[in-house]
């Protein structure tokens, strides 16, 4: 697809990436780099949308050009059918105020209060003091810290610090919200606290959510569409729930083995290897969602196999409200019993990886 | 002679205070939109004139650099020119201008650039302009540090006003110098070192103080 023909814009595109790509001059001799190439992405309009990549893989320059931060080298980013990089100072400024950000490390005043925070942005866009109170004060219940108004960031957990670049980014009434690793800085626990928030904002102020984020579970928890970027291309994206249970492109794989239940015993990851010898035994995942997840799948493995079968590996799950399991079992690799395990996974509908061998 | 004594400190003091007020007052008024100018005009930074920048931190450093003794002596048709006269306290307060803006200037640069450079990215995603972010976002949380950067600056300026007694620019240090050196006078000298020292103290202690209580990114506000 070429990137200088402009596609039709549909009404439910919040942010259209058309072809961007982005080359950092390198000072010195070591010549340009490519952060982005040729991306070309639609953000649906109500989406939270994930971008998710190692780091260095280009996604936070990706963010940055939404609202003007980075300006592309070349193709176009419309925010709302608006070209980003053809605006003035003006112009940006303007955008900038219709879309929130919220930050890895928070990015709050250490000098100012909660209150005088979440007020910052609104300060900025010259409204005046009553307005900003009115304004402020649902904002602060909105995230659950009405109470802590008066206190300064130091003073805050760090969950409680992304509450407040929540509620400040969530100010002037934006459509669209831009998260930069909002949650890689947080435990667990806290993580998922913030990812309900972003989840219920969404869902109740019908704001299109971008995120970046290089976690997994980040994905999984919280979107409804996911872009896998790897060395400045896009390489993957879809419905999470599909990209989840079918993936296409070997970065996304080695994403996706990172979650728990999907990640390998060390001692058989250790010992796996690619082709089998006699008495080996062979190690498949199985996919199973919608369903096929409802149903007494693993006697039934048995007793279809006919063999013994170890389960080394599993989870069940949910991702985007849809019922998900992935499954690693062993179990001979003869021709007889593999043969008889294949008709099984394709009579149940089963989605299966051989992942190798062991002995 | 000795029955003096009490007044000539009182009023030596005076004049030391008021130089120093003085010359911190207007230094630090100038200093401070220097600095900010060379920490924000940078390549790429918020009031990007790299060459401006250049030459202005070329002057500062030309300035930092001149011993203070060789710099009253050098300006002294400037000071001429701006109190009428080249001696006594008004006129010490010309060079003494002179030497606090640059030194000033690069503690309010070293404060701005401590800043968190997140801090002005969330700024600008929030469509400040950059004047906005110098008033609302730099000049707010450098507030500890520009208080301490302060307190430095008169410190140096009370060690800088004893020097100017040696040209005639009246304070502790001409006392020092005309009674306790020229006119043998040790306890003279004493009670000059000893004012010196609680006036250095107080200074340091409020500015600590000060920043202090400015300074909220410890748990304990």
């Amino acid at each position: 697809m070429t990137a200088s023909v402009p596609k039709p814009l549909s009404d439910d595109v919040s942010v259209a990436f058309q072809g961007v790509s982005k080359c950092f001059a390198a000072s010195g001799e070591s010549g340009a780099f490519t952060a982005l190439n040729n991306v070309d992405l639609n953000v649906g309009r109500g989406s939270i949308t994930g971008i998710i990549g190692r780091s260095g893989a280009g996604k936070s320059t990706l963010i940055r050009l939404v609202n003007g931060l980075e300006k592309p080298s070349s193709g176009k980013v419309l925010v709302d059918g608006v070209d980003v990089g053809a605006l003035d100072e003006a112009g940006l400024r303007n955008l900038r105020r219709s879309v929130g950000m919220i930050f890895q490390h928070f990015n709050l005043l250490s000098s100012r209060t909660v209150f005088g925070n979440v007020a910052l942005p609104l300060e900025i866009a010259g409204i005046d003091r009553r307005a900003i109170e009115a304004r402020v004060r649902p904002l602060l219940d909105l995230v659950g810290l009405a109470d802590k108004h008066a206190r300064y960031p130091a003073e805050l957990s760090g969950g409680q610090k992304q509450r407040i670049g929540i509620a400040r980014a969530l100010a002037t009434e934006p459509k669209l919200l831009l998260s930069d690793e909002a949650t890689s800085a947080l435990d667990p626990e806290t993580t998922q606290s913030i990812l309900e928030l972003l989840k219920r904002i969404n869902a109740e102020l019908g704001l299109t959510v971008l995120l970046i984020t290089h976690e997994m579970e980040v994905v999984k928890a919280v979107t409804s569409d996911v872009a896998v970027i790897d060395k400045g291309e896009i390489v993957e994206r879809g419905h999470t729930f599909d990209v989840f249970t079918h993936p296409r492109h070997e970065t996304t794989r080695a994403l996706l083995s990172g979650l728990p239940g999907s990640k390998l015993p060390d001692a058989v990851a250790r010992g796996l290897k690619p082709a089998p010898s006699v008495g080996d035994r062979a190690v498949v995942r199985l996919t199973f969602f919608g369903a096929t997840a409802e149903r007494p799948l693993v006697s039934q493995l048995i007793k279809s196999v006919g063999a013994e079968v170890n389960i080394i590996a599993g989870t069940i799950d949910e991702i985007g409200g849809k019922p998900y399991g992935s499954l690693v079992v062993a179990y001979a690799a003869d021709a007889e019993t593999s043969g008889r395990a294949e008709r099984f996974f394709t009579e149940n509908g089963l989605v299966t990886e051989v992942l190798g061998y062991v002995a | 002679m000795s029955p003096d004594l009490p007044l000539l400190i009182a009023k030596a003091t005076f004049d030391t205070l008021r130089m120093v007020a003085i010359a911190g007052l207007i230094g630090s008024l100038i200093g401070l939109p220097i600095g900010i100018f060379l920490a924000t005009s940078g390549k790429g930074e918020l009031f990007p004139a790299p060459n401006i920048n250049r030459l202005v931190g070329l002057i500062v450093n030309a300035t930092r650099s001149t011993p203070f003794i060789i710099l009253v002596v050098a300006i002294i048709p400037f000071t001429r020119l701006v109190t009428g006269t080249s001696i006594g306290t008004k006129a010490a307060i010309v060079p003494l201008t002179i030497a606090t803006i640059p030194f000033f200037a690069r503690l309010v640069e070293a404060a701005i650039r401590d800043i968190d450079k997140g801090l002005i990215e969330a700024a600008r995603a929030m469509g400040a302009t950059p004047t906005q972010i110098v008033f609302k976002v730099l000049l707010a949380e450098a507030r500890p540090a520009l208080t301490l950067a302060l307190t430095m600056t008169i410190v140096s300026l009370i060690g800088y006003s004893a020097m100017v007694g040696a040209v005639g620019g009246g304070g502790l240090g001409d006392l020092g110098i005309r009674y306790g050196y020229q006119r043998f006078r040790p306890d003279v000298m004493l009670i000059v070192v000893i004012v010196l020292i609680v006036l250095v103290q107080l200074v340091q202690s409020a500015g600590d103080r000060l920043a202090r209580r400015f300074d909220k990114r410890s748990r304990k506000n």
